[in-house]
Parts: structure tokens; sequence; C-alpha cells
């Protein structure tokens, strides 16, 4: 007869985390910054259509890094999540403080009770509008939850590009500045990142769409290389 | 698209008991008026794009019930509907189609196509169909700027959710006829903007003429029909002041005329 080996709960809980951080050091990293007119959100991504970063709502984005098939489910499900809350109350309604934590429970809940846990650091990013700051949360791996209001970074690589990021960040620069100091801090010192090598995307006030609603604009081509010229 | 479409339902009994309180109300009256649509709303083809307009008019039987209703929408960014029927129903419906055409370009990174979201409405248009046999019926028009063939085309509707596209130009509603005939003598190819304006305003301001249920240009309030433009750069709605500027310059030239009738 077989007994069942007995492993200590610390050891079951390092050996996922070691497995989540593993899965997600192999992608690229994301930095996601405040400037003077809303969220830059600047990601290491060659593709031109599996996005990094997408839209959820009028003022809200989402940012993924780690296994593309786990965070765009995550991505899909805030969408739906948001859709929905806009339709049945008002857009008003919609906040990224609700969606964060629902991400932060699901993931936990992942984490602590399935085999696997998700390889994803996800991002909600959200435009601040009257008294309302901007606002970054960060949920990891295991459903910690952090927010930030002036910059946030995403990815295996994360210590050492947020002290890049906290060296050159300022209040209230310009997109241009923000891009080029978010290009820099990916790349670190022994690389150069082209445009064609990056995902950039805002949440910009006095940007909207139809009726000013939807703030969530992509940069690329031409105007992006333009802005990090 | 399954959640909402679930979302969508688990708001449908409650909207659909509310509206069938409000027909209750009016059984009487609607006995009395039969018009089952108290609109007008077009939709016509110009050289960039479509032009659509509706008037503010919203009646219960003989009582006008609103004087500043809103029948034109943007349905997203190169689309526009209008509705003309029963307005609890159809401003419902308006909502959860825009929400379905953005929750789609969200989820999908792309946007539908012209006729995907043609589509899509019909489906809406037929779902109505039970509470239409019971007389609250919601015909939309919808039209847009296919960003692919760059050109405007234009989707009437009927209450069963068929839908048909049109060459040129549609109306619909109680006043549909009248404004038809009026788009029918004005329309030509590739009209200008400005023509187009013209003509849609025109052909409103004969329907009220001829239909209680359509609201004329209101003077008093300062209350004009909605005129919405889609083209190239999407969906706008065209200025009150130019609207009330057209109309002005419109009466000043019937009066010139000196006509009775």
């Amino acid at each position: 007869m077989s007994m069942p080996y007995y492993v200590a709960p610390e050891q079951v809980m390092k050996d996922r985390a070691e497995y989540a951080q593993k899965g997600i050091a192999r992608g690229r990293s994301l930095v996601a910054t405040t400037y003077d007119l809303g969220i830059a959100i600047v990601a290491e991504n060659p593709s031109r259509s599996l996005h990094k970063i997408s839209e959820i709502y009028d003022r809200i984005a989402f940012g993924g890094v780690g296994k593309y098939n786990e965070y765009d489910q995550l991505r899909v499900a805030g969408v739906r999540h948001a859709d929905t809350k806009g339709y049945a109350y008002s857009r008003e309604d919609v906040d990224a403080r609700s969606l964060a934590n629902l991400y932060a429970q699901y993931l936990g809940n992942v984490f602590t009770h399935e085999m696997k846990p998700l390889e994803v650091e996800v991002l909600v990013a959200e435009l601040g509008s009257g008294q309302q700051p901007d606002q970054l949360y960060h949920i990891a791996y295991e459903g910690t939850i952090t927010d930030e209001e002036r910059f946030a970074v995403l990815g295996g690589d994360a210590e050492t590009i947020t002290e890049r990021v906290a060296a050159s960040w300022k209040a209230d620069w310009d997109l241009s500045a923000a891009l080029k100091a978010a290009r820099a801090a990916l790349a670190g010192p022994d690389r150069t990142l082209a445009p064609g090598d990056l995902e950039v995307a805002t949440l910009s006030r006095g940007n909207g769409r139809i009726d000013g609603r939807r703030t969530f604009r992509r940069i690329a081509d031409e105007e992006l290389a333009l802005l990090l010229a | 698209m399954g959640l909402l479409r679930q979302a969508g339902t688990e708001h449908a009994p409650a909207a659909a008991s509310a509206a069938v309180a409000a027909s209750a109300g009016g059984a009487a009256v609607a006995a009395l008026a039969p018009a089952p649509h108290a609109t007008t709303v077009v939709a016509l083809r110009y050289a960039d794009g479509v032009i659509m307009a509706g008037d503010r008019r919203a009646t219960m039987g003989n009582i006008i019930a609103h004087r500043s209703m809103e029948k034109v929408f943007a349905a997203d960014r190169y689309s526009a509907v209008a509705i003309a029927g029963s307005a609890g129903m159809a401003v419902e419906m308006v909502r959860l189609f825009q929400v379905q055409l953005e929750h789609y370009e969200k989820v999908e990174g792309t946007t539908l196509s012209l006729e995907g979201k043609a589509n899509q409405l019909a489906q809406m248009v037929r779902q109505n169909l039970p509470l239409a046999m019971q007389g609250l019926v919601v015909v939309p028009l919808f039209a847009g700027y296919d960003t692919g063939r760059g050109i405007g085309r234009i989707y009437s509707y009927d209450a069963t959710g068929g839908h048909y596209e049109e060459a040129d130009f549609q109306a619909t509603g109680s006043g549909g006829r009248d404004a038809r005939s009026t788009i029918k003598l004005g329309w030509r190819d590739a009209l200008s903007r400005d023509e187009a304006v013209d003509l849609a305003i025109q052909s409103l301001y004969d329907a009220a003429d001829e239909d209680s249920a359509t609201g004329g240009p209101d003077l008093v309030r300062g209350i004009y029909p909605l005129i919405a433009v889609v083209d190239a750069e999407g969906y706008r709605l065209v200025p009150e002041d130019e609207v009330a500027e057209r109309f002005g310059t419109l009466v000043a030239r019937l009066q010139t005329e000196g006509r009775r009738v």
C-alpha cells in the first residue's frame, strides 16, 4: 500500500509561487505611468494583433503580462463585467476598484485551490475625473493587489525596471517624455527598442470619441515614432 | 456576448411588465387612435455618407407625452439608429444595441461590419415580436458609413425583424409617408451635405404639417428636430443653431410664397 507523501503547506505555496514567477519572467514587461493628460501604458510586444494592453471601459484600461491565453481570458471577463454593470446601472457606476478586487479574488483563489497558478500579472488603470486622481492597480499572480498613483511596472524584471522608472519619473511630464522614459526603462542600458517593438496606449483627458466617453486610444506607427523621436 | 444577452433577458421581464402596465392604461386611447407609431424618422444618402433625422414629439393617444424626446442615437462611431414605435421598448433596445456593438468591438478588437450591425439589430427586433403582437411595436431605422466600401448605407426594418437595405432613402413612423414623398421629390445622386440637411428638414416639416403625432419646429421653446451626419469622420449631430437657422430659412421662404394650404 502506498502512502501519500506529506508536503508542508509552506512548501506547496513556495513551489507554486516559483512556478508562476518563472512563467511570468519568460515574457516581456510592461510600464504604466501617469502624465499631464492621463495615463500612458507601454509594453514590449512586437505583435500588432495579440495585444497586452486593451480597453475595458470608458476610463479603464487593462494590461497583462505572462501567458497570453491566461491574461486574455481575464481581459474578456473584465470587459464583460464592466459592460454588464454599465448596462444594468449607469456608465458612471463602473469603476476600476471593483474590477481590480474581482481579479485579485480570482487570482488568489486559483493560486490556493488549483493545481496550477495563473502565470500572469495584471494592471487595471483608471483615468481620474474631478477630485479623483489617476489610479493604477497592480495585481500579482497570487492575488496581491497594490495601488499606485505614479507608475507601475509588471513582469519578470520588474524590480530593476522600477528603479529605472523611479529615477526618471516626473510629475506632469508630457506624453513624449513619458514614452521615452518608459522605453529606456524597458530596454535597459544594453538594448535599444524600436517603435515597432512597443505596444502603446493611453487613457487621456480630452481624447473623447462619439460623445467624449471612451478615453482609450492606441498609439502606433508614425504617431508613435514621432513621439519617441 | 452570452453573458450580455443573459443580462438583456434578465432585464426584459421588468421592462416588459412596466410597458404592459402602461399600455393597459392607454388601451382605451389606443383603440380611439390606432396609429401605432408616434413619430417620424428619416434617413437619406448624400455624397459623403448618410443623414439621419427625427422629430422630437412622443404621444400617448391624443396626448403629447414628451416634447423633446431624442429618437436619433449614435449606435457606435460609424452608425446611427433612429426609432419609431413604443418609446420605452425602443429606447431600451437602442441601449442594448449600443452595448452589444461596443462589447463586440472591445472583446474582438475590431468593429462589426455595417451588415453585421444591421443583422444584430434585426435579431433584437425579432425578439420583440411577442410584444409587438400586443401592440408594443418597435421599428428602427439603421444607417451608417461603410468604412470598407466608403459609402453610406441605410437599412429599414419591420416588426418581425425583417430588414431591407434601401437604395437611397427611407422614412418610417406615422409621418413617414409624407416625409418620404418630400425626399423622393428632392433627392438626387450625390447631394451635398447642406442640401441633404435641408431636404431632411423640409421632409420633417411636411410630415409635421400632415401628421398630428409628428412635432414640427417648436419656436417658442427652441426645440428642433435632431439631425445626425455619419460620414468618414464618424457620427456627429448637426449643431442646434444651424438646424434652427435652416428651419428659419424654410419658414421665411414658405411665407414669401404666400402659401395657404
